[in-house]
């Protein structure tokens, strides 16, 4: 076990084993989103008050879920690299802010798109869509900092520090901004998932959910093997590379 | 060892010194909070009823907006004459010399702000019983703010241009603070009690005071480095 994390967490090899993973990840993903698709927009039933526009959960709910899982995983792996000095944890972590960026977007778009039905109003300042804009202006903090320090290895330690301290700071965010809410209001508007959800709906909802996971896996290692060859381009594995990808 | 000779102490008594010798530095984020406050009354109306409603929330944010602004001296001149690097390289620990460097900037840039501050909610017509509160808030609530931007100015302190970045990396992990103490405020104005408030207030400054610390202390070896 260590010794394949060992092995593993070498960036050469990375480099080939993550190439033979990605088609792999690119058809499962492929798959498991054409099912999640095909049953929540076809087979999945009306709902009896929000009509279609409810479709749109089969695209929001996965994304507002990614977007905190990514955030975890690059707090954990920014940790990882901080302490004992990983250089693909380092990358894992760089490699998976604008991933991180994208869904929590999608998931504000998506759901601003369904609030115009069903509230009448692009935007709402309920807690949830607060505390996940405000999730995203740490996405931004945290690519902002990677990219405005040259040295790439001391980037990568600089933005783990910040997001380490984003996620002792996101509950406290959370639950001051559901606290502001509250407060305000009264009562919240309208809640995802609130009522017990029908099965045939469940099940398209966790296909996609597996295949949004599926996708960022894809885009990471993707993302991570640019993020690798940059990093790397002075060592001889990747002179070596370069050289034969130049002769056929 | 008596406290005198402490390098908690020193430090922070140098720093003190050294700020007071600049005295204009420290000038400069106070007429920006005036500036701010009273550009409000220009751009909404002269009515003293709307201007009691937002007094909390303008307060707040310009306070805001001065504390991060005068954060960006935190580091800096220790920084470039190289006094940074030899804290870093002395056998003291550089947490504790860290929260004596924002204990000195606290005391010339937030207890400024919390003897001003009253002065701006007479100008917006804030009722009296909430000026208590507007007081105990900024008294709580400044230290977290120099403490967490502390943060985030030693993981710039190194960049050319960490000025804005700095506002986009501290400004999200300002809101806790905001919506409590400006909350405070406002149901203070309106009688209702606010302890419940202050009691968080108090609870995010004990969690920033002894985490803070540690962290700024790690980002500052990293921007170093």
């Amino acid at each position: 076990m260590w010794k394949f994390l060992h092995k593993f967490s070498s960036p050469k090899y990375f480099y080939s084993f993550s190439g033979r993973l990605i088609p792999w990840f690119g058809w499962f993903c492929l798959a498991f989103m054409l099912a999640g698709l095909i049953g929540g927009l076809f087979l999945a039933p009306m709902d009896y008050q929000q009509k279609d526009s409810y479709r749109i959960i089969f695209i929001h709910v996965p994304a507002a879920w990614m977007s905190m899982m990514i955030y975890m995983i690059m707090a954990i792996a920014g940790g990882i690299g901080l302490v004992w000095r990983i250089k693909l944890a380092e990358v894992i972590a760089a490699s998976s802010a604008p991933i991180g960026a994208s869904f929590t977007f999608l998931a504000l778009v998506t759901g601003s798109l369904w609030g115009k039905p069903m509230w009448g109003a692009w935007w709402v300042w309920d807690a949830r869509l607060t505390s996940e804009l405000i999730l995203l202006f740490l996405y931004l903090g945290v690519i902002a900092l990677y990219s405005a320090i040259e040295d790439k290895r001391i980037a990568a330690r600089a933005t783990a520090v910040l997001a380490l301290v984003g996620v002792v700071n996101i509950p406290i965010i959370h639950y001051s901004v559901e606290w502001w809410n509250t407060l305000h209001q009264g009562q919240t508007i309208a809640k995802f998932g609130a009522p017990s959800i029908h099965i045939s709906m469940l099940i398209p909802l966790l296909l996609m959910a597996v295949a949004f996971k599926l996708y960022y896996a894809l885009t990471l290692l993707m993302r991570a093997r640019c993020e690798v060859l940059e990093r790397e381009r002075n060592s001889s594995w990747v002179q070596a590379l370069v050289n034969n990808n130049l002769k056929t | 060892m008596s406290i005198k000779q402490s390098t908690f102490y020193i430090l922070l008594k140098r720093d003190l010194t050294l700020a007071a010798r600049h005295r204009a530095e420290i000038a400069n984020p106070l007429l920006f909070f005036v500036i701010v406050v009273s550009l409000f009354p220009l751009a909404i109306s002269p009515d003293s009823k709307d201007l009691q409603v937002i007094a909390p929330g303008v307060i707040w944010v310009a306070a805001l907006l001065a504390a991060m602004l005068s954060l960006d001296s935190l580091f800096r001149s220790d920084f470039e004459d190289g006094s940074l690097e030899q804290f870093a390289l002395s056998s003291h620990s550089l947490s504790i010399l860290v929260l004596a460097k924002v204990l000195a900037h606290w005391i010339m840039t937030g207890l400024p702000l919390i003897i001003l501050a009253p002065l701006l909610a007479v100008l917006l017509f804030l009722p009296d019983n909430a000026m208590f509160t507007l007081i105990a808030t900024l008294a709580l609530a400044t230290p977290i703010l120099s403490l967490v931007g502390a943060i985030g100015v030693a993981l710039t302190v190194g960049l050319r241009r960490g000025g804005v970045l700095l506002s986009l990396l501290v400004l999200p992990l300002y809101i806790p603070v905001l919506i409590f103490a400006a909350n405070a405020v406002n149901e203070a104005a309106r009688g209702f009690p606010v302890a419940g408030q202050l009691y968080f207030l108090g609870a995010l400054l004990c969690l920033s005071l002894t985490l803070a610390p540690l962290a700024i202390a790690a980002a500052l070896r990293i921007s170093l480095s």
